[in-house]
């Protein structure tokens, strides 16, 4: 990427200037200017319907502001402080968190493993590869509606299922974790297969000899796997974990179509599976209606997921960090 | 390059397994979609299609509550300019960004791949203040015209730019007496053609896909996308679960197409863009 963009002088319109029709004064206003002219729309837009909005938010949050009222007063941190004390958003963010981590650390794994088995000698390859991926390209409201019936108390196939291996029915909807494992599944169903072919895109970059040295070196394909694939692919694995941060924080559509009947914005009765996105929504919009109070939470999400984004990539680089000499250390021990 | 490692039946037997549990709530939602209500209490639990999808069918299509055929119409509009402007200015800028030199340039593009780690679904609600003031609450300009641009696209085509786009011929159009937009659509479109398509696609399916801004902004029962209908039918008819599921399966459709036919590349697409970043 920047080879490209350095692979030329930096500003040298002296040798140009020669080759163009001389005296034209249009062609030089249009070298000059059509670059910031093709990239304006993108950059208005954006300003327009994503900066501004997420900024707004934020003094939106400092005001008293509700749909109906016609004035809204300043009020300062009021809304956060009344927020921090509000035991339905701790409650949400709970929620938020626990789906996260047991959706996204089995969803990564697996996803290592499946790339790991399409990175293979395969017939059907392509076939393979579009299986996988056709989770992510269904529509997401629809499968959110398909789960919620699977995993239905009296007839949802996973009970039913689970009777047969003698395991009493489990109330996917009303009890908490059972609701966070549930769309968890949904959200693995999901994304899995993406991030599989992520990670088969990254590992076939990866030249074949390191593992023909490994392998002369007598370490099996664990050990290589563990110890030459997962560290090389550990810019992929960053990369996708910020990606799944940052979607998995602000989950919504799956649990709140999981979700039917009466008032489903709240994620269940007793708000088993109520999302922080979701605890939003009823706030800003039906049937609360309070602005300030919505943007408020949004602020807090936006905090939460910087933070959670932060503190994974510090993890995962310490332990990429420190990983490799140790297993190296291992694998040589291993061997002899 | 030396050759991979053969797969064993064991890791067929695992793709396989992977392949069967992606496909199976899919297929499954067909199964619902063309039985009757029966199926939802029989146990164990149906898995092959009955002869119910017809009349299915008509039932969603004749249930004036749920505006299915409105929504599938306006999803089918939205997702359309979406998607043909998302493909311009994704081409038209990447291209400026791979092959045109200006002032702040680097810095620039910093920004778009910044904006792609920006969370703008938080700004829900200043953003539907503002289609409240433009009176686009309820209307489609509302979730048209902020997703007609992306940060994504941008980055896709300028990746794709700098390899497939010839500067020799863009420096001899010049000499032609070519200007920049001339060149842009007689010499850089073409050559970005294959990967225009591709996140012409990934666009269609995303925007036909989106839920949390139409729900947020279409409040109007009557003019919803099909993913709001989806939403109203399973919100209100989870009596009458084929019908729900018929208007799952119908929504799905599109997309299912979409990728049987271009899969190949999308899965090209994905994993091109993933080395890349």
């Amino acid at each position: 990427m920047t080879a490209q963009l350095d692979a030329r002088p930096p500003v040298a319109p002296a040798p140009r200037t020669g080759r163009r029709p001389p005296g034209t004064r249009f062609s030089r206003l249009d070298t000059r200017f059509s670059p910031y002219l093709f990239i304006a729309p993108f950059f208005v837009l954006f300003a327009v319907f994503g900066v501004y909005p997420l900024i707004y938010t934020f003094w939106v949050s400092l005001h008293d502001w509700d749909l109906l009222g016609s004035d809204h007063p300043f009020v300062g941190l009021a809304n956060y402080s009344q927020l921090l004390a509000d035991a339905d958003f701790w409650h949400a963010v709970v929620n938020t968190l626990g789906i996260f981590v047991i959706s996204t650390v089995p969803q990564l794994l697996a996803a290592l493993w499946l790339a790991n088995l399409l990175n293979r000698q395969l017939r059907a390859r392509t076939t393979f590869r579009m299986a996988v991926l056709i989770p992510n390209i269904t529509s997401t409201a629809a499968v959110a509606i398909v789960f919620g019936v699977l995993f239905g108390r009296e007839f949802g196939m996973i009970n039913w299922l689970l009777d047969l291996v003698g395991v009493d029915a489990i109330e996917w909807k009303s009890n908490r974790f059972a609701s966070w494992v549930a769309i968890s599944a949904m959200v693995d169903w999901r994304w899995t297969g993406y991030n599989a072919l992520i990670f088969l895109a990254a590992m076939q970059a990866i030249p074949r000899d390191l593992y023909e040295a490994a392998a002369i070196d007598g370490a099996n394909r664990v050990r290589q796997f563990w110890s030459i694939t997962v560290p090389l692919l550990k810019p992929t694995i960053i990369f996708t974990v910020i990606i799944s941060t940052i979607g998995g924080l602000q989950l919504f559509t799956e649990p709140r179509l999981f979700h039917s009947g009466t008032n489903p914005i709240r994620g269940g009765t007793m708000r088993e599976s109520q999302t922080v996105t979701m605890y939003m929504f009823e706030n800003a919009f039906a049937p609360h209606y309070n602005f300030g109070y919505g943007s408020a939470v949004a602020w807090l999400l936006f905090a939460l997921i910087a933070v959670v984004a932060a503190v994974n990539v510090l993890l995962l680089r310490r332990l990429g960090g420190a990983k490799p000499p140790k297993e190296d250390a291992k694998s040589k021990e291993g061997a002899r | 390059m030396t050759r991979l490692w053969a797969a064993s039946r064991l890791t067929y037997a695992a793709l396989i397994a992977a392949g069967l549990l992606s496909i199976f709530p899919i297929y499954w939602m067909f199964v619902v979609a063309s039985r009757s209500n029966d199926a939802m209490g029989q146990l164990p639990p149906p898995v092959t299609p009955g002869g119910n999808f017809g009349a299915n069918v008509s039932r969603l299509l004749g249930n004036t509550d749920a505006y299915f055929v409105t929504g599938l119409i306006n999803s089918a509009i939205v997702a359309t300019t979406v998607t043909v402007s998302v493909v311009f200015f994704s081409t038209l800028a990447g291209f400026a960004f791979a092959k045109l030199r200006f002032r702040g340039r680097n810095a620039l593009l910093m920004v778009i791949i910044a904006t792609m780690m920006v969370p703008t679904q938080l700004g829900v609600i200043p953003l539907y203040m503002l289609m409240t003031k433009l009176n686009w609450n309820d209307r489609l300009p509302a979730v048209i015209v902020p997703a007609l641009v992306t940060g994504f696209g941008v980055f896709m085509m300028r990746q794709y730019a700098g390899q497939a786009v010839s500067t020799e011929l863009i420096e001899a159009a010049r000499v032609d007496g070519c200007n920049t937009a001339r060149i842009y659509w007689n010499v850089v479109l073409p050559a970005l053609r294959p990967a225009a398509a591709v996140l012409g696609l990934l666009t269609f399916m995303t925007t036909w896909n989106d839920f949390l801004w139409p729900y947020a902004v279409l409040n109007d029962p009557e003019n919803p996308t099909v993913q709001l209908a989806l939403r109203t039918l399973s919100d209100g008819y989870y009596t009458d679960m084929s019908q729900v599921f018929t208007g799952t399966a119908i929504a799905t459709l599109p997309l299912l197409l979409v990728f049987v036919l271009f899969g190949r590349q999308i899965i090209g697409g994905i994993m091109e863009g993933a080395v890349k970043a």
